[in-house]
């Protein structure tokens, strides 16, 4: 969900802009291992609220894969004092929007609305931390939903199979592997109580992060979360087994038929993903990554899209923050006439033209403004405030890692991008293509979905 | 560095307010530009970030039937070099200056969007690189053909998705004559048809000032933003002739259905009437009646009998797009395919119920408690704010549009609603579409 793009939380003062910069987040810790932060953001007079628990799909194991999506969808059938169905209509009712999103690594639940409405929403949460109580016939029914959701997100949806097929071959051990939605056999089989366990397993305080932007006094939503959460128990969590990928040795080639009227690529290199903010490697791949794709002159656009024409799209995508394995990846589809292998060659050719002969200091320049510039504009938006502070927290690093993050990233060396372009070897190489199929012809199974966040 | 706000200093935005779910004002400025822009602006110093929207009246109801894409083509096209710079030079510039400025066409408009720092060496920068686009496309032939064959190709997988299907056709349906529907015709050969000429002419007879709307937000001072206004369009002409009225609607008598075979795992729907228009009379009872129905996902009617209660279906909404003209009244779901009759069946029940009781009185209150309670939730940014000063200003709706909105709904009755649907939602005139592989 979040990829590549690395947003901003505290007040960053821009290249000495004489301007005005946000007072920082203020957070807290209950007894019983609840983590609150709360960003001050006077501009409107609304808030948004957003409950992180720290439990995705990289959390499941092979058989019941998509527990944490489905039981997303059902932490909205009902608790003994709200029914199901009145979670949303009580938010409804005070002016307020509620949804909520699972991906690889957390599952997420939000409210929109004014800030005098806070309460009510701290409130209802609590509530489902720890009553939740759904009927089997309301397991039934959503089950259904879930599975139309899968449809139409994933089968029947050729960047949606491309992206299941990625993850899904480009890893063998670690669990990021499993598409966040579940395979549909999975869905198939999934049991009633297999959900009510889950949520046993994971919804407790104590693996739970509640971040709080808007126009709120940060006191005041503390002391409030604190009678609202401060009385639950705290739960015994599952062991988290590490998992690691054992070393990839030796490139994989996969394709994958879909009904689809053009062929696509992607190119996925096993990369190490950011687990202490003084790495450096990651933030070296970042870079890579913001040089090819992402802001008007970059690299590969220009030259596939615009120059050789021989793409009609192409991008590039690292995600550093995350629990699983990380891939660095390119991806395009062929301008018409040209083959799939002639896309391949021009992206493996601009890579090994940064390997041996590096960027440019005008291209690291622009992305460090980017990256500043991003910050401030990322801060018109409460909720894109609130996702950056809660994924960095769900992850396991601290909002105040935000921008320690920024100034590594802004200290990589051109050096470092050629030699982060080096790193990715064949060795380390997936190779995903999609053959298109005309409609008339049988199927293949359906294959999962790459993209990390599933709504509601 | 960290500096603690006042409320008195952050909001320009959040200026007489009235908490309590009542009205949240905004302080609107608006003038005309020497050439006759219409210029919206709202001062908002808190983050320093400028956002800015020049509209013009070249959307796709502008386009000439047979040629189909130009208004599109003509936007995207802006930014492919200009008369003093290469297309690689204006993307360098841009980066640059960490801006991004993006060409949108829609139905009724067209132009661009720019979000830059507030810094005045970098946003006078930014700015001068929007009015080079809008002032003096090139329009390379090399590019058009490049854009071209991307264009037909993004329309080919496009054609790959049952929505986009079911959605296009009901277009068709809904305006076999009129503008509205031209873009709905878009092909490969009306695509391959199109020549530098046409952009150039399309640009010429619909890019001027007068038929523009700015609209700005953001860390500037109103002296700042006149200036901005006028850089922005200074090389822009008015020339002789005017555009000609868009003409009114004509309902068909009654909706076809239409069958398209598409292979999936699930069958697409679409249902749908053009209804509704900016100044309507019966805009606010359509408007919360369907917050009721459809418009209100969770809380609606559809949501509640076709997903929740028997699991048909990941989303359904019905939803009034209103224009100049009469826009869609529409709405749309997907299910598995051997279901698609039973989901049908319950959608069109449910709107037939609906026409025929309207919303119970407890719903109605619970529409206007969302609509009214949420209302400072739609512009709690500057993005979403100039979203609203743009339709502001291509409807020339009054200033105190976003204060009597509030004041409207509150005052919708059961009964006003009732009627207003009775009388304009007529279900043997929608069309319907069927999208899947039993079809």
């Amino acid at each position: 969900m979040i990829s590549r793009t690395l947003s901003t939380v505290a007040g960053v003062v821009f290249l000495g802009v004489c301007g005005v910069v946000s007072a920082e987040p203020v957070e807290a810790v209950l007894d019983n291992g609840m983590k609150i932060v709360v960003q001050r953001d006077e501009r409107a007079p609304v808030a948004v609220s957003q409950l992180w628990y720290r439990v995705g799909s990289v959390d499941e194991v092979n058989g019941r894969t998509g527990l944490s999506h489905l039981l997303e969808h059902m932490m909205f059938k009902g608790t003994p004092t709200v029914p199901a169905g009145e979670f949303s209509r009580l938010i409804a009712q005070a002016g307020g929007k509620d949804n909520a999103f699972t991906s690889r690594d957390y599952t997420v639940y939000f409210q929109q609305l004014a800030a005098d409405k806070l309460p009510l929403a701290l409130k209802l949460e609590a509530d489902r931390m720890h009553n939740l109580s759904f009927k089997d016939s309301d397991f039934t029914s959503e089950l259904q939903v879930v599975k139309e959701e899968r449809r139409m997100r994933t089968d029947d949806q050729p960047a949606g199979i491309m992206a299941e097929t990625l993850f899904a071959n480009a890893f063998v051990a670690n669990p990021v592997r499993y598409p966040v939605i579940g395979w549909m056999d999975d869905l198939d089989h999934m049991k009633p109580d297999d959900l009510r366990q889950w949520y046993h397993h994971w919804y407790g305080p104590n693996n739970a992060t509640l971040v709080v932007v808007g126009d709120v006094d940060p006191q005041a939503v503390i002391a409030e979360a604190r009678r609202q959460f401060g009385p639950l128990k705290p739960v015994a969590l599952p062991e988290r087994r590490p998992q690691i990928e054992p070393e990839q040795k030796g490139e994989r080639r996969v394709s994958v038929k879909a009904v689809s009227p053009l062929p696509s690529l992607t190119l996925a290199w096993q990369v190490p993903r950011l687990e202490k903010v003084d790495a450096q490697r990651p933030y070296a791949l970042y870079m890579l990554s913001a040089i090819l794709d992402g802001q008007a002159a970059s690299r590969l656009p220009r030259r596939l899209v615009r120059e050789q024409r021989v793409a009609t799209e192409v991008s590039a995508d690292y995600d550093m923050l995350g629990r699983g394995g990380a891939l660095f990846s390119l991806s395009g589809v062929p301008a018409q006439g040209k083959a799939l292998a002639q896309l391949e060659q021009a992206l493996r050719q601009e890579m090994a033209h940064i390997a041996r002969d590096g960027v440019s200091e005008r291209e690291l320049e622009r992305v460090r403004l980017q990256l500043q510039a991003g910050r401030i504009y990322e801060k018109d938006s409460m909720f894109a405030q609130a996702m950056r502070i809660g994924n960095l927290e769900s992850i396991g690093f601290s909002w105040r890692d935000d921008a320690t993050i920024d100034a590594n990233i802004a200290k990589v060396s051109a050096e470092q991008v050629r030699q982060a372009a080096r790193s990715l070897v064949d060795d380390h190489l997936t190779v995903v293509t999609l053959l298109p199929q005309q409609g008339d012809k049988p199927r293949m199974p359906a294959m999962p979905q790459g993209d990390q966040t599933h709504v509601r | 560095m960290s500096v603690k706000l006042s409320k008195s200093v952050i909001g320009w935005l959040a200026v007489s307010m009235l908490l309590g779910g009542m009205a949240q004002a905004v302080t609107i400025q608006h003038w005309n530009s020497a050439q006759g822009a219409r210029v919206y602006f709202v001062e908002a110093h808190a983050n320093p970030i400028v956002d800015l929207r020049v509209e013009f009246d070249a959307g796709n109801r502008r386009e000439d039937p047979a040629k189909p894409g130009v208004s599109d083509m003509t936007a995207s096209l802006l930014d492919a070099g200009t008369a003093r710079r290469s297309e690689e030079q204006l993307r360098e510039a841009l980066a640059d200056t960490a801006s991004s400025l993006s060409a949108f066409a829609e139905l009724e408009g067209a132009g661009v969007t720019l979000r830059t720092l507030a810094r005045p060496a970098v946003r006078e920068q930014a700015v001068a690189l929007a009015a080079d686009v809008l002032a003096h496309p090139a329009f390379p032939a090399a590019i058009l053909e490049r854009e071209k064959a991307r264009t037909i190709e993004n329309l080919r997988q496009e054609e790959n998705d049952a929505g986009f299907l079911a959605q296009r056709e009901l277009t068709r349906q809904m305006y076999p004559q009129h503008p509205y529907g031209i873009n709905a015709r878009v092909s490969a050969a009306s695509l391959k048809s199109i020549t530098r000429a046409d952009l150039l002419a399309f640009w010429r007879s619909h890019y001027q000032p007068r038929y523009a709307v700015v609209s700005i937000v953001g860390d500037l001072s109103r002296a700042e933003a006149e200036r901005l206004a006028e850089e922005l369009l200074a090389g822009l002409a008015n020339r002789p002739g005017s555009l000609p009225a868009i003409p009114p609607v004509a309902l068909p008598p009654a909706g076809k259905t239409v069958k398209l075979t598409h292979p999936g795992t699930q069958t697409h729907m679409a249902l749908g009437m053009p209804v509704i228009t900016r100044d309507d009379p019966d805009y606010f009872p359509l408007l919360v009646g369907n917050y009721a129905l459809g418009g209100g996902g969770f809380d609606a009617r559809l949501m509640k009998e076709v997903r929740d209660k028997r699991g048909l279906t990941y989303g359904v909404s019905s939803n009034f797009s209103p224009y100049q003209r009469a826009g869609e009244f529409g709405i749309g779901l997907s299910t598995r395919n051997d279901q698609a009759a039973t989901a049908l069946k319950v959608t069109r029940d449910t709107l037939r119920q609906f026409i025929e009781e309207g919303p119970s009185a407890a719903e109605l209150e619970q529409a206007k408690a969302n609509i009214i309670g949420g209302f400072p939730l739609r512009f709690d940014s500057n993005g979403k704010l100039l979203g609203y000063l743009g339709v502001i200003g291509l409807y020339q709706l009054p200033l105190t549009f976003l204060d009597d909105y509030v004041k409207h709904v509150a005052a919708v009755t059961p009964d006003q609603v009732r009627d207003a649907w009775r009388r304009r939602i007529h279900p043997e005139q929608m069309a319907t579409v069927i999208v899947g592989p039993n079809s």
